[in-house]
């Protein structure tokens, strides 16, 4: 479904993505992981059109995205971060986002994450006044608003209380079982154990390795991922 | 395009600053026509208003407002949106909201108090100079990550646009004295929104004055149709040209 | 009661025929079709009475006293060619014409209406039209000229005459004439203890109004617009010019006055709209000016360092672009108690006049006397600036040209 070939990025004399080639396909929930500045974020960027490669190219559904933009209507992404315009309401930012996407989705809305996270009691606070994790829990109603075949998880958890984790967990789960693809890059690898079945591991903008969770698990002979990826470094 | 306009200026017309501004201009341009008995030294305090804050507080607004936007602009860069179409809605959002705090906080005073030709001209000028500065004030938020850095930036091409540049021009005068500059002279102002407008305004204000000294020239340029029609056509050159820049680097850059 | 008698005895004076004085007509159907013939076989004293109609008469010579009357405003026409009008005798009156079409010379002044070295001319109501020099008065003692509308339409100066144009007279009264279009709308040389009351002078190509050595004459209510040069004035003392409207001079070179080498005069009471200067001094020596409205001039005052012992007070200066200018340091002349809008002192004891001295002249009014083209920077910031340290800390402006006792509110005038 998505498929980069040999993408390059460099930010001045640092190089974030050193010829990394990787192919997603659907039905897969993949974990991004790596130490800081090994370059997931960028890579992440490079899908969502934000970063431009220097050199490669990346497809989605065939497509080469550069110079594309209808093809981020199948996607939906949490940044890492979520900032909003500080005098928006929520029910602003959710107005404006069916406003923005309303032209090209046709389905239902995928309201559930909105409920469960206990959105429609606060629609009228403004982002300003808003903690982080609250903005979080928005951040991550809109990305599965739409429906979106792929979804892009940047550091989901960060900033989420247990409960709001759980829940977020489990919508995770139930998309992947309905199909879709789900990319989430993250530190926290004890929580990525009952989701992924692929595991990208990237280092100094070099992908190591892109295997499932099963060859991982066989090769290292640890069945807790976070295990697995620490044999990795030791043996390294 | 419209539906992102429509949210960023519901954002900005919430925005304390530009209320503090609309409020500001306001109480400046009442007083100002209450407390002068008359209304041609009420257009002299605005003229300064107009020429040197209007272009302050637009563009450090509008850097300030690009910089805080950075992520909300990655939101919707990760939307099915064209890069084209983010940029120009932040610009137009952010030039329509300061446009229409300047006409609350001036235009109606000046309406109300003195409907006069220069006083139109003093209108249209601050408007002018409100889209310019918030085209040039994306134009160097786009060209630096460090928030700091491009607020810096900001602040010295304002200093350039309404004191160094005329510093220049004053040298040039009196360093090559002996020669005939009022062409050159003429060139040189388009390359300054903020001495163009003040010539428009000038040209209403002052026009006896104007009529002495380099008259010929200034009679013969700006006080025609063709003359004042290519002033507005290079300042609307003032708006498209960095807008067009910085859409440019928009376009391409990486977030 | 007395000045009624007066004014009985003055209409009889001017108005009425003498009893013994025939009448001799001219027109179709009446004993005369020219004008000259009648003018020749008229006594005396006696009145030629036109009927409308168009009259090619080469020159109209008129030796003897007479009354030239014009009913209904017939036309004399010069053809392009003659002068219309010649007046050689004393106690001539002529009335009610139109005057068209005068021939132009570069060496001769060929006028409308010219009279030559005689006296008690009377010359109204007439309307002249496409003439080189208008009413040409050479030599002229105790004339009145009053209510006529000249109008010429010549392009260049070289073509055009002046309106009213008076050369070594006494004893004028030019009344309530509109001039246009001419070299210089009136123009006086040597013309002495004459009054010049309620003229228009609109669009002429040189002066409104321009005087040479001609002292003690007065210029009352009277209009100058859009003049291309303003008025002039020069090498004359005893001048007073009251209740004027100066308005719309325009141009480099152009003046709501011109003074030079003016002495002992008296502006009071005038309106200056819109020149580009409005009272410019060169060499003048003490004339008072005072309770003059400066408006929206370019400059409202510029004051050569040759002028000295000049008083300007209770003038109210509004929205000039500069309110006074001068070419030097040195300034011997007196500029208190006026009002000047640019004035931001304040008043602490009310009594009306500010309580710190106004310096009229602005920094960068000097810089532009000194390189014109500086102009291009006015009211930009940096000139803001450089009035605003200049205030503070003077070094450039003259310190002595200075109003110690501004007032803070228009004065009524």
């Amino acid at each position: 479904m998505i498929i980069a070939t040999n993408v390059t990025k460099k930010f001045g004399r640092l190089t974030v993505l050193n010829n990394v080639s990787v192919n997603c396909n659907k039905g897969e929930c993949i974990a991004l992981i790596g130490p800081n500045g090994s370059g997931k974020t960028t890579l992440v960027k490079s899908i969502l059109g934000m970063v431009v490669p220097d050199s490669g190219f990346i497809t989605f559904n065939g497509l080469n995205i550069l110079h594309n933009w209808e093809y981020r209507r199948h996607i939906g992404y949490m940044p890492q971060i979520g900032r909003y315009p500080e005098n928006m309401t929520i029910g602003h930012a959710f107005a404006m986002m069916k406003d923005i996407r309303k032209a090209e989705h046709h389905g239902p809305l995928d309201e559930e994450l909105l409920h469960s996270f206990g959105l429609p009691t606060i629609m009228e606070k403004r982002m300003r006044t808003l903690s982080g994790g609250t903005t979080q829990r928005v951040s991550a109603a809109l990305a599965f608003l739409f429906n979106p075949d792929v979804l892009i998880l940047d550091e989901p958890t960060a900033g989420l209380d247990p409960i709001a984790s759980e829940i977020l967990k489990e919508k995770i789960v139930k998309e992947k079982e309905r199909g879709k693809l789900i990319i989430i890059t993250s530190h926290i690898l004890s929580e990525l154990d009952d989701l992924v079945t692929q595991v990208i591991y990237m280092q100094d903008g070099n992908l190591l390795f892109h295997k499932s969770l099963q060859n991982l698990q066989k090769d290292t002979g640890e069945a807790k991922l976070s295990r697995a990826i620490a044999f990795i470094m030791k043996s390294k | 395009m419209i539906k992102i306009i429509k949210h960023v200026i519901a954002d900005i017309l919430r925005n304390k600053i530009v209320i503090a501004y609309t409020i500001f201009l306001l109480a400046i341009g009442m007083s100002v026509f209450n407390l002068e008995d008359n209304t041609t030294k009420g257009l002299l305090s605005l003229l300064n208003i107009v020429l040197i804050v209007v272009p302050l507080v637009c563009i450090i607004f509008s850097t300030i407002y690009v910089y805080n936007s950075a992520e909300f602009v990655e939101l919707l860069v990760s939307q099915p949106l064209q890069r084209k179409h983010i940029w120009l809605s932040l610009f137009s959002g952010i030039a329509l909201a300061l446009t229409l705090a300047f006409f609350i906080g001036i235009g109606i005073p000046v309406l109300l108090y003195s409907f006069t030709a220069t006083g139109l001209i003093l209108v249209g000028v601050g408007l002018l100079l409100t889209t310019i500065f918030v085209a040039i004030a994306l134009l160097a938020a786009v060209h630096t990550r460090d928030k700091a850095k491009g607020i810096g930036i900001a602040v010295l091409l304002w200093l350039y646009f309404s004191l160094l540049f005329d510093g220049l021009i004053l040298f040039i005068l009196f360093q090559f004295s002996d020669y005939p500059l009022e062409n050159l002279m003429l060139v040189l102002s388009a390359l300054n929104p903020v001495d163009m407008g003040r010539i428009l305004i000038l040209l209403k204000m002052d026009v006896s004055a104007l009529m002495g000294y380099t008259g010929a020239i200034f009679q013969n340029f700006f006080g025609t149709t063709t003359g004042i029609i290519s002033t507005l056509l290079v300042m609307l050159l003032w708006i498209v040209l960095p807008m067009g820049f910085s859409l440019r680097k928009f376009k391409r850059k990486d977030l | 009661m007395k000045s009624f008698l007066l004014c009985i005895g003055f209409m009889c004076g001017v108005y009425c025929i003498p009893i013994h004085a025939a009448i001799v007509y001219v027109g179709k159907g009446h004993a005369y079709v020219s004008i000259q013939q009648a003018v020749t076989a008229a006594k005396n004293g006696d009145t030629v009475w036109v009927a409308p109609g168009i009259y090619k008469e080469k020159n109209i010579i008129i030796e003897k006293p007479l009354v030239l009357l014009g009913e209904n405003y017939p036309v004399i026409d010069g053809e392009h060619t003659y002068q219309m009008i010649s007046v050689r005798a004393n106690e001539v009156t002529i009335k009610g014409f139109k005057l068209i079409h005068s021939g132009t010379s570069s060496l001769i002044d060929i006028a409308g209406i010219k009279v030559y070295d005689v006296k008690n001319i009377n010359i109204e109501n007439n309307v002249l039209e496409d003439t080189f020099f208008g009413i040409y008065l050479q030599g002229a003692t105790n004339c009145i000229i009053k209510n006529n509308r000249l109008t010429a339409y010549a392009k260049t100066d070289q073509q055009s005459g002046n309106g009213i144009h008076c050369w070594k007279c006494d004893s004028l009264n030019i009344i309530g004439n509109m001039v246009t279009g001419h070299r210089d709308g009136i123009y006086f040389e040597f013309v002495t203890n004459s009054l010049i009351w309620k003229n228009r002078s609109i669009k002429n190509s040189r002066y409104g109004l321009h005087f040479m050595f001609s002292h003690n004459d007065a210029y009352i209510a009277n209009i100058f617009q859009n003049n291309s040069a303003g008025v002039s004035v020069m090498f004359t003392h005893g001048v007073k010019m009251f209740n004027n409207v100066f308005e719309d001079n325009w141009g480099d070179g152009c003046y709501g006055i011109f003074l030079k080498e003016i002495t002992d005069s008296h502006i009071s009471g005038n309106t200056f709209l819109r020149n580009t200067t409005a009272i410019f001094f060169e060499g003048a020596t003490r004339v008072l000016v005072e309770k003059n409205t400066f408006i929206k001039n370019g400059w409202a005052v510029k004051i050569q360092a040759n002028s000295i012992q000049n008083t300007i007070t209770h003038n109210n200066f509004l929205a000039n672009s500069f309110d006074i200018a001068t070419n030097g340091s040195l300034v011997e002349n007196t500029f208190n108690k006026n009002y000047w809008d640019k004035y931001e002192g304040y008043d602490l004891n009310k009594d009306g006049v500010g309580d710190v001295p106004y310096h009229p002249v602005s920094m960068f009014s000097m810089i532009v006397a000194e390189n014109p083209t500086a102009m291009i920077l006015f009211r930009s910031f940096m000139a803001t600036l450089f009035d605003k340290t200049e205030k503070i800390l003077p070094s450039l402006t003259p310190e002595n040209l200075v109003d110690k006792f501004p007032y803070m509110k228009p004065l009524r005038l």
